[in-house]
């Protein structure tokens, strides 16, 4: 039987009352949303804490997703199946939804949240990829206020972002800018499973040319949740199969697969420069359409 | 700690530990066994349980989680007496063999005919893809699934079962 060491349980009432609780109870209290990444590796005694606070309560107050005129605001606690569900993410961010369907399964959807994806931080894990392909920003609370860092700031390594001891991710900021789409890309053994590899990337054009691309991985190492080095490649180039191929090849020298039970590092590799490709392509297509 | 949650639409208060899980209060503490305890990873989905009108895994829910919301277990499926349409849709169309997954896929398949009464085969494969099923192959699993919603539907002209001769 799995069950996790023993800890004190709390439960926050509001954001303020969380981060009031984190600063009083230590570096050994954690935040749970949906707890489907925390539970386990506490099961597993990967993690070990004293104090887990409970913030599902804060899904009346961090739970959605407002579309502003320059930007869509999405709430820490929105889960994965409101993400799936959201018309106005699928209008503009369609990534969100290619990525939401392959994200676990239904019933981990209706309990995990973006806001939990992303400060668990697991180099597998889909969301970051995709909120780095969108250059998002994420917003922190802590005792003295709120900061706002981008993506790239957020995701530290494995297993770890820049949120404090004291403090929690609240919100994720993503601009919106015009004539752009996005796509995502997953290969993943069965139904539910980790990715093998998966791929997310936002492209905007300007006329005939891209104006700026964006593509982030998954699960083919610690650094590879945005590619600065295809970016370069795209920028000021006119969108053609030769040039997916191109930032394909690109993406897969910038990443570090292992050989695992998913696979041996030539076929991640294999499948991290295929589905940069597709997904370039994909959102390309969205563009057209739109237009 | 003490935790009081409605289960089946019984309040219930227990004094349990911080970390007890939801599968264990409702089989151990409640003596509720017809939810399944599997795989204690979030894989297999025996555990699966209604919070709140929706399904989730129990063995990834704290007992305390769930403190003050509303459980819904597969022995409350029935009312006053009467096999829900998809209890009697499982019998009808050999939906289960060993029965270990049952519980769970029952109480998926529940929430999916509530929010889509008429599904496509891929929407209800889609619906239970969280759960395993070692004996079926799932295909009467579908069918039983298919059947119960006809039934609510009044459209259900025979029983569709495989031919078995």
């Amino acid at each position: 039987m799995q069950v996790p060491a023993p800890f004190d349980y709390e439960r926050a009432t509001s954001v303020d009352h969380a981060v009031r609780l984190l600063d009083r109870l230590g570096s050994t209290a954690r935040i749970v949303a949906g707890g489907h990444s925390l539970l386990p590796m506490m099961k597993l005694r990967l993690v070990h804490c004293e104090y887990l606070i409970d913030i599902n309560d804060l899904h009346r107050e961090l739970g959605y997703v407002r579309v502003e005129p320059t930007r869509i605001r999405i709430g820490a606690m929105t889960r994965h199946r409101e993400l799936l569900e959201s018309a106005d993410l699928l209008r503009a961010l369609p990534i969100f939804h290619d990525a939401e369907r392959v994200i676990a399964d239904p019933l981990v959807r209706n309990r995990g949240t973006i806001g939990g994806s992303l400060c668990q931080a697991d180099p597998s894990e889909d969301l970051s990829a995709v909120c780095t392909s969108l250059d998002a920003s994420c917003v922190i609370r802590g005792l003295g206020g709120e900061r706002v860092v981008t993506m790239a700031e957020f995701y530290r390594g494995p297993y770890e972002t820049a949120v404090g001891p004291a403090e929690m991710l609240t919100e994720i900021r993503i601009p919106l800018r015009p004539h752009g789409s996005s796509a995502f890309e997953k290969v993943g053994r069965r139904a539910g499973d980790w990715a093998v590899v998966s791929c997310g990337a936002a492209i905007w054009l300007d006329g005939e040319v891209i104006a700026d691309a964006r593509v982030g991985l998954a699960a083919v190492g610690p650094n590879t949740t945005g590619i600065p080095a295809v970016s370069r490649a795209l920028r000021g180039r006119p969108p053609s199969a030769d040039l997916y191929a191109e930032a394909g090849a690109i993406a897969a020298e910038h990443c570090t697969p292992v050989t695992d039970q998913r696979g041996s590092v030539e076929y991640k590799r294999h499948l991290a420069a295929e589905l940069t490709g597709r997904a370039l392509r994909r959102a390309v297509a969205r563009i057209g359409r739109r237009s | 700690m003490q935790v009081t949650m409605t289960v089946n639409g019984t309040e219930v208060t227990r004094e349990i530990e911080g970390r007890l899980l939801l599968v264990h209060f409702l089989r151990d503490h409640l003596g509720l066994t017809g939810t399944h305890w599997g795989c204690d990873t979030s894989n297999c989905g025996a555990c699966a349980v209604w919070l709140d009108g929706e399904p989730v895994k129990s063995c990834t829910v704290l007992a305390a989680m769930a403190g003050g919301h509303d459980v819904r277990t597969v022995e409350g499926l029935e009312r006053f007496g009467e096999l829900d349409p998809l209890q009697r849709g499982f019998m009808e169309c050999h939906g289960l063999q060993c029965g270990f997954c049952t519980p769970g896929m029952l109480m998926t398949a529940r929430a999916l005919l509530d929010q889509n009464p008429d599904p496509s085969e891929p929407e209800i494969r889609d619906a239970i893809s969280g759960q395993i099923c070692r004996c079926t192959g799932y295909a009467s699993i579908v069918r039983s699934i298919q059947w119960a919603a006809a039934e609510e539907a009044g459209t259900r002209t025979s029983i569709v079962v495989d031919d078995l001769s």
